[in-house]
């Protein structure tokens, strides 16, 4: 370990000249440096801080902009900062979609020399959306489907490769969006273990804890008049674990044929595809007489469309924002009736004369609005909009033109957004008037 | 309320061949608070998961009470794992943060805020019921989530190390305040910790484990006046017990001139494999300074002394031909020995002093096996 972690060190104050600020990272970045360590998270003046931090967190999180980027940065023992850094840096490892970590700062202490708690600090999610803030964007039940469908994707995939969560909810989760669906990004391992494989009880424990944070969290909203009085919150608890049954049976299950029935194995691997997954091995056995085939999948690795676009185009975009653009890719290749070349030829012709293009098309300024790839998801869906309006196919350049007029001018910016639901007040805000955070509220929203 | 019993309960992980739990023994009496304590790896926090139903059992059985749920699924065991989450829903009031879970399991109303009311009273939170948690102190927050775990009234409390997160002062009150609920609640609670002291200051009765393997179990003061074992003798206790091997001749261990008269019984245990040799442990405060003219003085260095007010510690090395010829430890490391001295009478750094044991409180154990002899 200690020879993948780089290091940087000042020293802080002259008063402990043996303590020194630590910052061990993988990737070091000298700008870390610049931050006020030496005050307890909780005072950090305004014109460093991104927004106001919103998740329900048991520690003190801030989030910071640093040449750029956001850092969320959390305030936890040492012990605790390393584990938890190491976790995540083991998920990413194993592909598991969730927050990028940077460091753990330690050794911190303040103008008298007291020490500091250690801090966590990871990479926000550019264009991921906190629950709270989808929720009150669009308040129809079909939001609540797609963001518990997420999360029950993500929770199978944690699973799949070991990992027991502990503390699954909305707060610990972020969203992205992908093409009609969300995909869900793990933000909080604290809780977390990584095993060889989970037992049943650990799989079970996890899928409860789930469905009662997700209640509570919903009820909470609910309390603060931030959801829809037609939300049913048990209702949406229960569907998590519906969800998340049903894909990990569709992902493990062992389903017995006839052996006349071979069909039945292709059958199997395009349904996983079909959800997502690609199968990396798979388990035939039958029984002695050769009647009977049973097949289990034994590896399997999400991200099916996702690879495939990459493969053709090196566009790295999430699984169904890929299936998307894949079908249009597909159509593309019909109609310039090239079905018989490379596919990568076309697909390197698609994306210099349509998807560039398109995404060019798009005012610099607004592009901050959605990620390029849900921007041309949502340009083809306005294109069967206003095509049908039209009764005849409208052209790419005219719908782009017509979806930023009519469409993206009047979205909110998604590329960071730190914080409440619009409208919502913090109520854990004990801000007195003239408090600095008082101004950065909306910052992002 | 239940009694919980292991029943040579064994967890063996994939790909492993010593088992991380190995034939657990173990009866926890109803309402009693059980803490499991050790080093890490030694198969504290996987016997809990056995309990609550996380880790399989791959051989032996679990009861809660008299219902064998080696099988049954964590939700089903009617058991609260307290502080995994203490997150504090904002919009809500303290009362619905504490009864949440009961809304959700469709208990009516009525019923709810009478266990809520019931819980507030015992945790002193019943002035804030309908406040939102943002007008608590944070131990009060603390409160409230043990609320949640309280209002659902289960058979057994499960704490794996839930002041790990904390910071020292805020540790040492909960602590407290954990101890003194447990008891007011009489609820069965199994409680794993590493930290000696706080399975010290909290259990009823401690059980240390090692290696998968249970040492010992029993109340604090027996833990600390009869290890069973070496390891435990040297866990449990701060600062830990010192820990010699002496040689044994005609009844009598001895280490340079000094010697400790053993009784019969204990030399009539000695067998080929301790060749010879006994261990002996014997903790800090059960040494006397003594004249170096005394038979059985043996010398100390002094290398440091902890002046703690009400007590004071040597840390030293033995000196002379007592450094030649005894293997010693103590929590300090090898060679190391720690007096408790009269805070008001303390040595240099450089003296050397003179120590005996007090009779009677020497630790004699077999220096093959490890176990107790006297």
């Amino acid at each position: 370990m200690a020879s993948d972690r780089g290091r940087a060190t000042e020293e802080v104050g002259a008063t402990v000249e043996t303590e020194q600020l630590q910052i061990t990272s993988a990737t070091p970045d000298s700008a870390l440096l610049d931050l006020p360590w030496r005050l307890p998270l909780a005072d950090w003046p305004t014109d460093v801080l991104a927004a106001l931090p919103r998740g329900i967190s048991r520690h003190v999180v801030r989030f910071v902009r640093l040449d750029g980027r956001v850092l969320a940065i959390k305030e936890i023992s040492e012990s605790v900062a390393f584990r938890e850094y190491g976790l995540l840096r083991q998920l990413r490892k194993l592909e598991i979609p969730g927050v990028v970590p940077l460091g753990v700062v330690t050794g911190r202490r303040d103008d008298d020399g007291e020490p500091l708690e250690a801090a966590l600090v990871t990479e926000h999610l550019a264009f991921s959306l906190p629950y709270r803030a989808v929720f009150s964007q669009a308040l129809r039940p079909a939001t609540a489907t797609r963001l518990i469908d997420a999360l029950a994707v993500l929770l199978v995939r944690l699973h799949l490769v070991g990992f027991y969560w502990g503390d699954v909810s909305l707060s610990n989760t972020l969203f992205r969006r992908d093409a009609h669906q969300f995909a869900a990004y793990l933000v909080d391992a604290e809780t977390g273990d990584l095993h060889r494989t989970l037992s049943q009880g650990q799989r079970e424990y996890d899928l409860d804890l789930a469905r009662t944070n997700i209640i509570g969290e919903l009820m909470d909203l609910a309390a603060g008049e931030l959801l829809d009085d037609e939300v049913d919150e048990v209702g949406i608890g229960d569907a998590l674990i519906a969800r998340y049954s049903e894909l990990w049976e569709a992902l493990t299950g062992v389903e017995s044929f006839a052996s006349d029935e071979r069909w039945r194995v292709a059958a199997r691997i395009e349904r996983l595809n079909d959800l997502g997954f690609d199968v990396g091995e798979l388990s035939i056995t039958t029984d002695i007489d050769g009647t009977t085939v049973r097949i289990q999948p034994q590896v399997v690795d999400a991200g099916h469309h996702s690879r495939r676009l990459f493969r053709l185009t090196g566009l790295d975009v999430q699984d169904n924002q890929a299936r998307r653009l894949l079908n249009d890719l597909d159509s593309y290749q019909a109609a310039t009736e090239r079905q018989e070349e490379d596919p990568q030829l076309v697909a390197h012709d698609w994306l210099q004369n349509v998807f560039h293009p398109t995404v060019r098309a798009v005012p610099r300024d607004l592009r901050r609005k959605l990620e390029p790839a849900q921007l041309f998801h949502e340009i083809l869906d306005h294109r069967w909009f206003i095509s049908e309006q039209a009764g005849h196919d409208v052209p790419m350049p005219e719908t782009t033109r017509s979806y930023v007029e009519h469409v993206l001018r009047h979205r909110p910016d998604e590329k960071a957004i730190l914080g409440l639901a619009p409208g919502e007040e913090d109520p854990d805000d004990v801000a007195e008037p003239g408090d600095p955070e008082d101004d950065h509220f909306h910052l992002s929203t | 309320m239940a009694t919980v019993t292991f029943d040579h309960a064994t967890r063996i992980y994939p790909g492993t061949e010593r088992p991380a739990v190995d034939q657990l023994n173990l009866h926890v009496e109803d309402g009693e608070f059980l803490v499991l304590v050790g080093p890490s790896g030694c198969g504290k926090s996987t016997s809990l998961r056995m309990l609550a139903g996380l880790e399989d059992v791959n051989g032996g059985s679990i009861y809660i009470g008299d219902r064998d749920v080696t099988d049954v699924q964590p939700k089903d065991r009617d058991i609260a794992m307290v502080f995994q989450n203490y997150a504090l829903y904002p919009h809500m009031s303290v009362a619905d943060n504490m009864g949440f879970a009961l809304k959700i399991a469709g208990k009516p109303k009525a019923e709810i805020r009478e266990r809520v009311e019931e819980a507030a009273k015992i945790l002193d939170l019943t002035e804030y019921l309908d406040r939102k948690p943002k007008a608590l102190s944070g131990g009060q927050r603390q409160r409230v989530a043990m609320g949640r775990a309280i209002v659902r009234q289960p058979q057994v409390f499960l704490m794996d190390e839930p002041l790990s997160n904390l910071d020292a002062k805020l540790r040492v009150q909960t602590r407290t305040q954990i101890a003194s609920l447990q008891r007011r609640l009489g609820v069965t609670t199994v409680y794993v910790t590493h930290d000696q002291t706080e399975a010290l200051t909290m259990g009823d009765r401690i059980a240390v484990l090692k290696g998968g393997l249970l040492q010992q179990v029993g109340t604090p003061r027996e833990m600390y006046d009869t290890p069973q074992n070496v390891f435990v003798a040297g866990f449990i206790g701060s600062p830990a017990m010192n820990i010699a091997t002496f040689k044994v001749d005609d009844g009598v261990a001895h280490v340079g001139p000094a010697r400790i008269k053993l009784e019969r019984e204990v030399v009539a245990q000695l067998t080929e494999a301790d060749g010879g040799k006994v261990t002996v442990g014997f903790r800090p405060e059960s040494l006397d300074i003594v004249s170096s003219t005394d038979a059985d003085a043996i010398p100390v260095l002094v290398n440091l002394v902890e002046e703690l007010g009400s007590d004071a510690f040597v840390y030293g090395t033995l000196t002379g031909e007592f450094a030649h010829d005894a293997e010693v430890r103590s929590g300090a490391g090898e060679d190391q020995v720690i007096v408790r001295i009269d805070p008001r009478d303390v040595p240099m750094k450089g003296d050397t002093i003179h120590v005996a044991i007090k009779p009677g409180k020497a630790h004699v154990f077999s220096a093959a096996t490890g176990n107790r002899l006297s």
